[in-house]
């Protein structure tokens, strides 16, 4: 009642401020709301963003070499890669003594196995050097840089020492240009020998096939989803059934399912060599290639593009048509300038989904891509489980991260993100 | 063509949508040019059926529906002319107003200037001439809907159909938009077909109300006529408050005859469709019809025992509720004139009415 004529902050029955009053009785609730997500928070942090964010700190961290031979990266500073002659004694003496202490803590080799990325054969010399340098004492047997030469001719060579000291640097952008085909040097960054040119090609190839995998969804997925928003409620049920019973298998059973009916012995090959529609000996190659991982890929991610486009359709109301018609626009004006519009956000939600699930799909293109249809990111799990090079690996699942991160700003630019809905 | 002559004709039309039940069983309806039907009815009594079959989103499974002497039943909806305005308005949300407003001249190849002259003489219409550029979206119920109206006479139709339209709308705006929409339908001379389920709606604003119960027109008449002489039960009961009391009919004598009530009293009342004496009957009075003014009546008049149960003040009239021949929901309405008598709960009257006013109808 006094409320209305108080200058300044409202005050509640109380005489405390209305703000700080409303605050207090909103704390428990929020509390309470707080300890509710609390276990998921914690569950996501500790096995999501945690293994992300030190995953992606992989992609630029390489404290590897100068933390094995520190001494050799301190002399390493004092000698001009640009000179063309070997480092002097010193740096010897320093790589002895870091190689010692090295290969008493069984270091060496996984510097070898770092430095193997950069330049083929670094592996094995310092598998094979490191047992000789081993026997080295490092007070008497000095000079070291004959021996060294004599262990091994790799350490009489200026190109062993160059890539030493290109890779010496704690924080490298070296990974990254390695994703991109390019490689770290002396001279600054260059691009990789063109036999050695595939990252950009299998990023482009992965952008390529999922806009096309991303395509025939929408076109198989559209008919389906209007048939199943337009029929009544029993029987699309049934056939949503049917629509979701593939999702509800496994992947690997669907994917090795088209194994089976892709093959060059395949049930389809053999279907139309029978009908006479293929010659035996021209059986169609629709598998272990790009057609495979489409077909294969388009048929597992079909319910993601269904399910967002069947609820978006079932809000619309079929007064819409028939207001359409008759005002007179024919059955193909009416959907066109009418119902299609009004279905678009169901095809951009389902695009996203499909989009993001297939740009970084593994198994599938892995089990029926064979070489030619296979994903950026079934080299990344090669980088992961067979060459080790973690790196590597990390710079390109950030990429991969940033390009998806793009296209969807992209897609929020040219059709807004407000305009997707998921029913 | 003259305007008695049929301009929409529904010929022995039944509609069934599983092969089992009809939904619409033997439908005769002939309307004239320039007329203003309203199809009334309890949801499920076959009345947007009908409106569909005749829009075209539906077909008839038996007879025929004419539209100005042509059949239509093989005509698809879109090359049939009707202009729509539906329940939830159904404007195109993607588009402006004046866009929703032009998609019908536009699929009909009609110019841009055309368009664009005829679009704003619509919205002039519906007063709504400085919201062409707004999405549906941003408008209220009433303005949706008078947009809808103008969308669905921009083309110039000759027949509109009406499917609840003013349903969303609360009371006062409602009342409103019938004024509107009748003063439109009349200065266009179009011929409109409306179909709600609010009986005061059809009474204020049609020529002619057909009422819909179990799949079949019950009554067909302008609204005095529907109120005041319902040919059955029914009707009676469905449009405006209506007393009913159960009985067998005593004797009939032409215009007149007695019925004995179930509890043994007798009343005069009109014979309307039944015919002999034994028929079971259900009366139907009008609580405004109701005396207990005993000079009013006819001095031979049959009266009736009724105790008070109830006095409701409504402002400008009194409602009693009273207990009649064994019936205690019997009511009885009077003006609130200078005059007027006020009877308190318990009191005991002496009813009774001209027998005019009593409606022997089919039990």
């Amino acid at each position: 009642m006094t409320d209305a004529t108080q200058s300044g902050p409202m005050l509640a029955a109380d005489g405390t401020p209305l703000k700080k009053s409303l605050a207090r009785s909103l704390r428990r609730r929020k509390l309470r709301a707080l300890a509710l997500i609390a276990p998921l928070l914690l569950f996501v942090l500790l096995s999501f963003v945690i293994p992300i964010v030190s995953m992606l700190f992989r992609s630029v961290e390489n404290s590897i070499v100068s933390e094995t031979l520190p001494l050799t990266v301190i002399e390493l500073q004092h000698w001009d890669a640009e000179s063309g002659e070997l480092p002097d004694e010193a740096l010897y003496a320093a790589f002895t003594k870091d190689m010692v202490a090295a290969v008493e803590a069984k270091q060496h080799t996984r510097l070898g196995t770092r430095l193997n990325y950069e330049q083929t054969g670094m592996s094995s010399m310092f598998r094979k050097s490191g047992r000789q340098i081993k026997r080295l004492d490092v007070e008497a047997d000095a000079p070291f840089k004959e021996k060294l030469i004599d262990i091994h001719d790799g350490w009489g060579d200026v190109e062993t020492w160059k890539v030493i000291k290109t890779h010496a640097v704690p924080i490298t952008n070296g990974y990254f240009l390695n994703a991109v085909d390019m490689r770290r040097t002396p001279e600054g960054a260059q691009s990789q020998p063109e036999d050695k040119q595939i990252l950009i090609k299998l990023f482009g190839r992965t952008l390529f096939m999922s806009l096309v995998i991303t395509g025939s969804c929408i076109l198989l997925a559209y008919p389906i989803s209007y048939l199943l928003a337009n029929l009544p409620m029993r029987v699309s049920n049934l056939l949503m059934i049917l629509v979701l019973l593939p999702f509800w298998t496994s992947l690997l059973v669907r994917t090795s399912a088209w194994k089976v009916m892709l093959q060059q012995q395949g049930v389809i090959n053999e279907t139309l060599v029978w009908l006479g529609l293929v010659a035996d000996d021209a059986r169609l190659v629709i598998i272990n290639n790009q057609i495979g991982t489409i077909i294969a890929m388009t048929h597992i991610l079909l319910p993601f593009m269904v399910l967002p486009m069947y609820s978006v359709m079932q809000t619309i109301p079929e007064t819409y048509t028939r207001a359409a018609k008759s005002m007179g626009a024919t059955n193909w004006t009416t959907f066109w300038r009418i119902y299609f519009p009004q279905s678009i956000p169901g095809i951009g939600a389902g695009s996203i989904l499909v989009f993001i699930l297939s740009i970084g799909y593994y198994i599938t293109p892995e089990i029926v891509g064979g070489t030619k249809g296979v994903f950026i990111s079934n080299r990344i799990a090669y980088h992961i489980s067979s060459s080790l090079n973690w790196g590597l690996a990390a710079a390109l699942g950030t990429i991969l991260l940033a390009v998806v991160l793009l296209l969807y700003w992209v897609y929020d630019k040219i059709v807004g993100i407000d305009n997707v809905k998921l029913g | 063509m003259s305007n008695d002559a049929a301009f929409v004709e529904f010929q022995r039309v039944q509609k069934s949508y599983d092969g089992e039940i009809l939904v619409v069983k033997d439908l005769n309806l002939s309307m004239p040019k320039g007329e203003f039907l309203t199809m009334l009815g309890p949801s499920g009594s076959g009345k947007t059926t009908c409106l569909m079959m005749l829009a075209g989103f539906e077909t008839a499974t038996h007879g025929e529906i004419m539209l100005d002497g042509r059949p239509i039943n093989n005509i698809p909806p879109h090359k049939r002319g009707i202009g729509m305005v539906f329940q939830n308005y159904a404007l195109f949300p993607h588009m402006t107003v004046a866009e929703n407003l032009s998609f019908p001249l536009e699929v009909r190849g009609i110019g841009k200037d055309k368009r664009e002259e005829k679009v704003k003489r619509a919205l002039d219409m519906v007063q709504m001439g400085a919201f062409g550029s707004r999405r549906p979206a941003q408008l209220s119920g009433g303005q949706q809907q008078r947009i809808a109206l103008a969308r669905a006479l921009v083309f110039e139709p000759e027949l509109v159909l009406m499917d609840e339209p003013l349903g969303a709308l609360d009371k006062q705006l409602r009342e409103h938009m019938q004024f509107e929409i009748t003063r439109l339908a009349h200065e266009l001379g179009i011929t409109t077909v409306y179909v709600t389920h609010d009986q005061t709606e059809a009474l204020t604003m049609s020529d002619r109300v057909a009422v819909f119960d179990d799949g079949r027109i019950q009554q067909l008449a302008p609204p005095d006529l529907l109120y005041e002489e319902p040919e059955n039960s029914f009707v009676a009961q469905f449009i405006g408050e209506n007393n009913t009391l159960e009985g067998v009919i005593k004797s009939i004598d032409g215009d007149s005859c007695v019925v004995t009530l179930d509890d043994g009293s007798e009343i005069d009342a009109k014979p309307v469709n039944v015919h002999n004496a034994g028929e079971r009957t259900k009366v139907s009075i009008r609580p405004e019809r109701v005396e207990f003014n005993k000079d009013r009546l006819h001095a031979d008049a049959h009266t009736l025992k009724a105790t008070v149960k109830e006095f409701i003040y409504m402002g400008d009239v009194f409602r009693f509720r009273v207990s009649v021949a064994g019936n205690d929901d019997f009511i009885i309405k009077t003006r609130n004139a200078p005059d007027a008598i006020k009877l308190s709960p318990g009191e005991e009257v002496e009813i009774g009415w001209l027998a005019h006013d009593c409606r022997a109808l089919d039990a």
